[in-house]
């Protein structure tokens, strides 16, 4: 399993179009990769979930990738988060 | 006739007749369905063709509201095709056993209340979206079509509230403007409202009553009226025709020069008074700022306004106008602008009392801090500064003691400075009848009407019991203006107007054959006034 941290700046915060993109990015992965906030976690491949961690500026989250491209995912989303979010 | 007070969403007038828009809501009952892997393909289906319509609308908005709003739909998909929407239908179809239409409806409560209780306000209105999705899954089950069908007249569309999914199918070339309840100046009806260039307004509380009767969408006013009496409607009407008149004036007069028809250019220039006014400024083509009022930043403060606040400000201003000319007037408090904290004293006669540069004059340290700030800011685009109600030489001397001081410091300290104009407002009778050594001793002449008026005529421009008395064209005005551009000229300096008189287009002519070289006007009236030094030999 592979993780790291991640604080968000976008002024807006994961909202529907930066959280509709991740999905998208999410499943470009084999591996399962998750969102933690606050001890809520939601699969990154789901809007609804998603967007129901209500994920705003300032929050501290943690990404992990469990799967057989874990490596390859935790590096393209850490780019993801930083580039979108 | 009935009106209306709202929420301006889009300016503008239309009138029109009232088409009443009910959202017709499915209606969903509880059956038992044994054969749930029927019902299940009947959802998979009606959300392959709910995803269809989707992305159809996709490209509707795309050419209607542009990419980033047409997004919208993508995201609806998106929660359409989310996988715990599915399997909460599903899930609910196969464990109770029910149809299809109630597992989406059930399914769709279950999502929105918890977008609901969300803390988070922007979170909270996404249940709508999801209440959109679930009433288009359901319209697709039940086989019942949910377009609006607005009809063969052109009308003025009354609602509770309109979804974009419903803005967007609406006929464009059949709707005069949106009235609605709800609703905000970032919504989708908002953004498309202001694309096609039509009225909108929110806040009204939407009678079905309404419905087939004439109304007038006044945007700008925020007001709707129902019914209207015949004065009422040609008011309107005469205010609609000014309005086209003045947006043909747009487009035919945007981008071109303000140049007389013997060649002479002419600086046209905009008044505003706070940082919104800057829109229209653009809107309007103005060549720069001719008069920027910086009493709101102490007026909107509850305390002395911080250089750094101020500096940010200006800063704003210029790179705005890019390399524009930007004229920044000193602090014109006193009279009838008037700020606690300055603790200033009930005058007799304010308007001949404590004020403007005579504030400045005995309280340097705020004068200080503004000239400090505005110097700072220089060197972000092409300032210059006016300091206003003038009446001696002695003054200006003084006024430039402390600004070149304050540029010294600022010198002094490494920070860098632009090259500033430096010029004084002629509206006091002194200042115009001094014009001539005072020309020597600043770069530029700007008249403020306004006051040269009233202070020449000896009549307030508040007391509504003069108005018989008052007269902007005095020949004594007049002539005092023709005397200050002359002495200004002599002295080598340029000489404009900002007051209200320089948006009279009946005095453009005379005011370009005095010589005059510029002219700053309210935003709204560049154009017209560009118009009149077109016309103008």
């Amino acid at each position: 399993m592979r993780s790291f941290e991640y604080r968000i700046t976008d002024e807006a915060g994961l909202h529907a179009r930066p959280a509709g993109l991740l999905v998208k990015e999410a499943k470009k992965y084999a591996s399962v990769i998750r969102v933690e906030k606050d001890g809520k976690t939601a699969e990154a491949g789901r809007l609804m979930a998603l967007m129901g961690l209500g994920i705003k500026k300032g929050d501290l989250v943690t990404v992990t990738a469990e799967g057989s491209d874990e490596e390859a995912a935790a590096e393209g989303l850490e780019q993801f988060f930083k580039n979108n979010l | 006739m009935e009106k209306k007070t709202g929420k301006k969403i889009v300016g503008g007038i239309a009138i029109g007749k009232i088409r009443f828009f009910e959202k017709s809501r499915n209606q969903v009952s509880r059956r038992k369905e044994e054969d749930s892997e029927k019902e299940i393909a009947r959802y998979e289906k009606a959300a392959k063709t709910a995803a269809g319509q989707l992305e159809e609308l996709y490209e509707k908005a795309l050419v209607e509201v542009g990419e980033t709003n047409a997004e919208l739909f993508h995201a609806h998909r998106m929660m359409l095709e989310d996988e715990d929407f599915r399997e909460s239908v599903i899930h609910i179809i196969s464990g109770q056993k029910v149809n299809a239409e109630y597992a989406v409806a059930a399914a769709g409560d279950r999502f929105a209340e918890m977008f609901e209780n969300m803390e988070d306000e922007y979170f909270r209105a996404r249940s709508a979206d999801i209440r959109d999705i679930t009433e288009r899954l359901l319209s697709v089950l039940n086989g019942s079509e949910n377009t609006v069908v607005l009809g063969e007249e052109p009308v003025i569309l009354a609602a509770e509230d309109l979804a974009p999914s419903e803005t967007v199918q609406m006929d464009k070339s059949r709707l005069l403007a949106f009235v609605t309840h709800y609703g905000s100046v970032n919504s989708h009806t908002a953004i498309l409202a202001r694309t096609m260039g039509i009225p909108a307004l929110a806040g009204i509380e939407i009678s079905r009553d309404w419905d087939g009767k004439l109304g007038i969408v006044d945007g700008e006013a925020g007001v709707f009226v129902v019914d209207p009496t015949v004065s009422v409607l040609e008011a309107c009407f005469k205010k609609k025709a000014a309005e086209e008149e003045q947006k043909k004036l747009l487009q035919l007069l945007k981008g071109k020069e303000d140049v007389t028809l013997s060649g002479r250019k002419i600086r046209l220039y905009a008044n505003i008074g706070n940082l919104q006014d800057l829109t229209a400024v653009l809107e309007n083509d103005a060549a720069g700022i001719g008069l920027f009022r910086s009493e709101f930043l102490y007026l909107e403060s509850s305390d002395y306004p911080t250089e750094e606040a101020q500096f940010q400000v200006y800063r704003r201003v210029l790179e705005t106008m890019g390399g524009k000319k930007v004229i920044i007037r000193t602090l014109d408090i006193g009279a009838d602008k008037q700020a606690d904290y300055f603790g200033l004293e009930k005058e007799e006669n304010p308007a001949l009392g404590y004020r403007a540069i005579r504030i400045c004059l005995t309280r340097t340290d705020v004068f200080k801090t503004q000239l400090r700030a505005l110097f700072r800011a220089s060197a972000y685009g092409n300032l210059a500064i006016m300091y206003p109600m003038v009446i001696s030489a002695e003054e200006v001397h003084r006024i430039r003691k402390i600004s070149w001081e304050v540029k010294r410091e600022l010198e002094e300290e490494g920070i860098p400075v632009g090259p500033v104009e430096e010029g004084i407002m002629i509206e006091t009778p002194a200042a115009a009848v001094m014009s001539d050594e005072l020309a020597k001793l600043v770069d530029f002449f700007s008249i403020g009407t306004n006051d040269l008026i009233q202070y020449t005529l000896a009549l307030d421009r508040q007391n509504e019991q003069l108005e018989e008395f008052y007269d902007p064209h005095h020949p004594a005005v007049l002539r005092l203006i023709e005397q200050v551009i002359r002495n200004g000229h002599d002295a080598g300096i340029w000489v404009g107007i900002c007051g209200e008189l320089g948006a009279d287009t009946g005095l453009t002519e005379q005011f370009l054959n005095m010589g005059l070289d510029e002219l700053s006007v309210a935003p709204g009236c560049i154009l017209p006034v560009r118009k009149a030094i077109r016309e103008t030999l």
